[in-house]
């Protein structure tokens, strides 16, 4: 078993070292679509994070209770909701998105908002109230006193769009249902490794995913440094 | 702080523009035209089709596109719209799909062999026998606790293989599987292979898939009953039938299963594997079937894979009556 595990992660560096095409695809494939989820998500998250966290009105943690329990959605069970909408015989086939990277895009955009909101909420809701107290009676509105909290909060908030990417780009579920795993389309990094594994191609399945991993470490590793230079 | 907040949103911004210009590029190129194929998975994990979309995409102005199911999966992919063609290994069920109304021009491309393969010890003593007969010796040491047989379990066409030889060695598939010795791996050929060799178990499969196996030596389990008429296994292309489904890629489909028939398209079949595995994954049915070269295996063909008589009845033909010369 060690033997193997070796073996592909050899196969790894020559992968990398020979600049391997198809590997170099499928990985900037998986930044791309994942990255851009991230982006996406983190546009209508943060806002409805922040809303949760510092708003007051009924039945704010009741909503706080919802997002924190869509954390657990298996990525299969959206894959196969989403599926069913975007299907040519579904509501929304019309819009000919299945099996694109627009989906997978979509999909993992919705996986990863309960993540975000509840993430944003808990590091909103962290912050000091004094903050809020003092921008509001320096003559902030209420937007402006909950932007002032959010930049306190930012590490949390990178921490949130930091955890939010890695879950993304290392699912399986949504990419494999809305994608289909095609050849020069949508084969990311974990449908690849999946494939190689029923290929019986052991040794490249781990090296996808070491290169996986490698990639995930460097981005944790990046948004550490740069929230520490922020909140500096 | 303000310029922090400037960076970052600058940086989302580039982040995400840079993405969506790079996903562009997976769009077809230009003029190409996208042809979506659901297909079973033993041709596409096998790699057969990695060759074939090599060589077909070479003649033709479409970009082929996979997506590896299992039969029932990729049949139900094109009932729904979401696939243009499909290539399958249950000719019972591409029977329904064609008297639905979903699927026209029905051609046999390519057959193997299923095999029951088991552990090298054969502790039900099957090795050799007919498949009825084999079937019946593993229920027997499976009561007496003596063998494990695993099953597919997911509808696919293994699958459908699998019930078809229960109920010819007189079984009921639905009272089987409720016993002890009967297990349900709900997944793929490989992973279900080698969950067989983890329980010292018998089962079904491709001949595809268990020699790139065994070559991998990722199984020890060996062939025990192989080839024989009725472990005959037939894989077809049919293309969705435009009438029931108008956004369909109907000529790139017909273009392709002309293909596949082609010599060129049987060739690649023919070759295929032989170099790595010693003989073909796949062997090419078309010019057997035509000019009846091996007459007994036509006939296992004729006998499992024909519809009424036919690869496709006239009534399924779309006006394609070219492809049945």
């Amino acid at each position: 078993m060690t033997s193997e595990i070796l073996e592909g992660l050899m196969r790894a560096l020559t992968l990398i070292a020979s600049g391997d095409r198809a590997l170099i695809e499928i990985t900037l494939r998986s930044v791309a679509v994942s990255g851009l989820a991230t982006v996406l998500a983190a546009c209508w998250s943060i806002p409805l994070g922040v809303l949760l966290g510092l708003g007051e009105f009924r039945g704010r943690l009741a909503v706080r209770g919802v997002f924190n329990a869509l954390l657990g959605v298996p990525t299969v069970t959206l894959g196969l909701v989403l599926y069913l909408l975007l299907s040519r015989s579904g509501p929304l086939g019309f819009l000919h998105l299945l099996y694109t990277p627009w989906a997978i895009v979509i999909g993992q955009a919705i996986l990863i908002t309960p993540l975000i909101v509840s993430f944003v909420a808990s590091a909103v809701e962290a912050a000091d109230p004094e903050i809020r107290c003092l921008a509001l009676t320096l003559g902030a509105s209420e937007a402006q006193a909950n932007l002032t909290v959010l930049r306190e909060s930012i590490g949390g908030v990178l921490l949130a769009v930091t955890a939010s990417f890695n879950r993304a780009i290392a699912e399986l579920g949504v990419a494999l249902m809305l994608g289909g795993n095609i050849r020069g389309a949508t084969r990311l990094l974990t449908t690849a490794i999946a494939l190689e594994t029923t290929r019986a191609e052991i040794a490249l399945s781990i090296a996808l995913a070491a290169v996986l991993l490698a990639l995930v470490a460097a981005v944790s590793l990046s948004m550490n440094l740069i929230q520490r230079r922020m909140s500096k | 702080m303000k310029r922090n907040t400037a960076m970052v949103i600058l940086a989302a911004i580039l982040i995400a523009a840079s993405s969506v210009l790079y996903l562009l590029r997976s769009q077809p190129a230009q003029g190409r035209r996208v042809l979506i194929v659901s297909t079973t998975t033993s041709l596409f994990d096998t790699g057969v089709l990695d060759e074939i979309e090599e060589a077909f995409e070479a003649e033709h102005p479409v970009d082929l596109r996979f997506i590896s199911v299992g039969t029932g999966l990729a049949i139900e992919h094109a009932r729904r719209g979401d696939a243009d063609m499909i290539l399958v290994h249950a000719p019972t069920r591409e029977r329904a799909f064609l008297e639905e109304g979903y699927g026209v021009c029905r051609k046999i491309i390519a057959y193997n062999f299923f095999a029951i393969v088991g552990p090298g010890n054969d502790p039900a003593g099957i090795g050799g026998l007919p498949p009825t007969e084999a079937l019946h010796r593993i229920v027997e040491a499976g009561r007496a606790d003596r063998a494990v047989w695993v099953s597919r379990g997911d509808d696919s066409g293994t699958h459908s293989k699998e019930k078809g030889l229960w109920a010819a060695a007189g079984y009921d598939w639905e009272d089987l599987r409720d016993e002890d010795w009967y297990r349900e791996s709900g997944t793929g050929m490989g992973r279900t292979l080698q969950i067989a060799e983890e329980l010292q178990a018998y089962t079904l499969t491709d001949m595809g898939t268990y020699l790139k196996y065994a070559k991998e030596e990722l199984i020890t389990s060996e062939v025990l009953v192989g080839e024989g008429e009725a472990l005959i296994n037939v894989y077809s292309a049919i293309a969705t039938n435009p009438a029931a489904n108008p956004d369909a890629n109907f000529e790139d489909a017909l273009t392709f299963i002309e293909f596949l028939t082609s010599n060129e398209g049987q060739a690649i079949f023919a070759g295929y594997g032989a170099d790595a595995y010693g003989r073909s994954l796949f062997l090419p049915a078309v010019k057997l079937l035509r000019e009846r070269t091996d007459p007994v295996i036509a006939a296992w063909i004729e006998g499992f894979a024909y519809i009424d008589g036919s690869e496709c009845p006239p009534e399924y033909r779309a006006g394609r009556e070219d492809l049945y010369g």
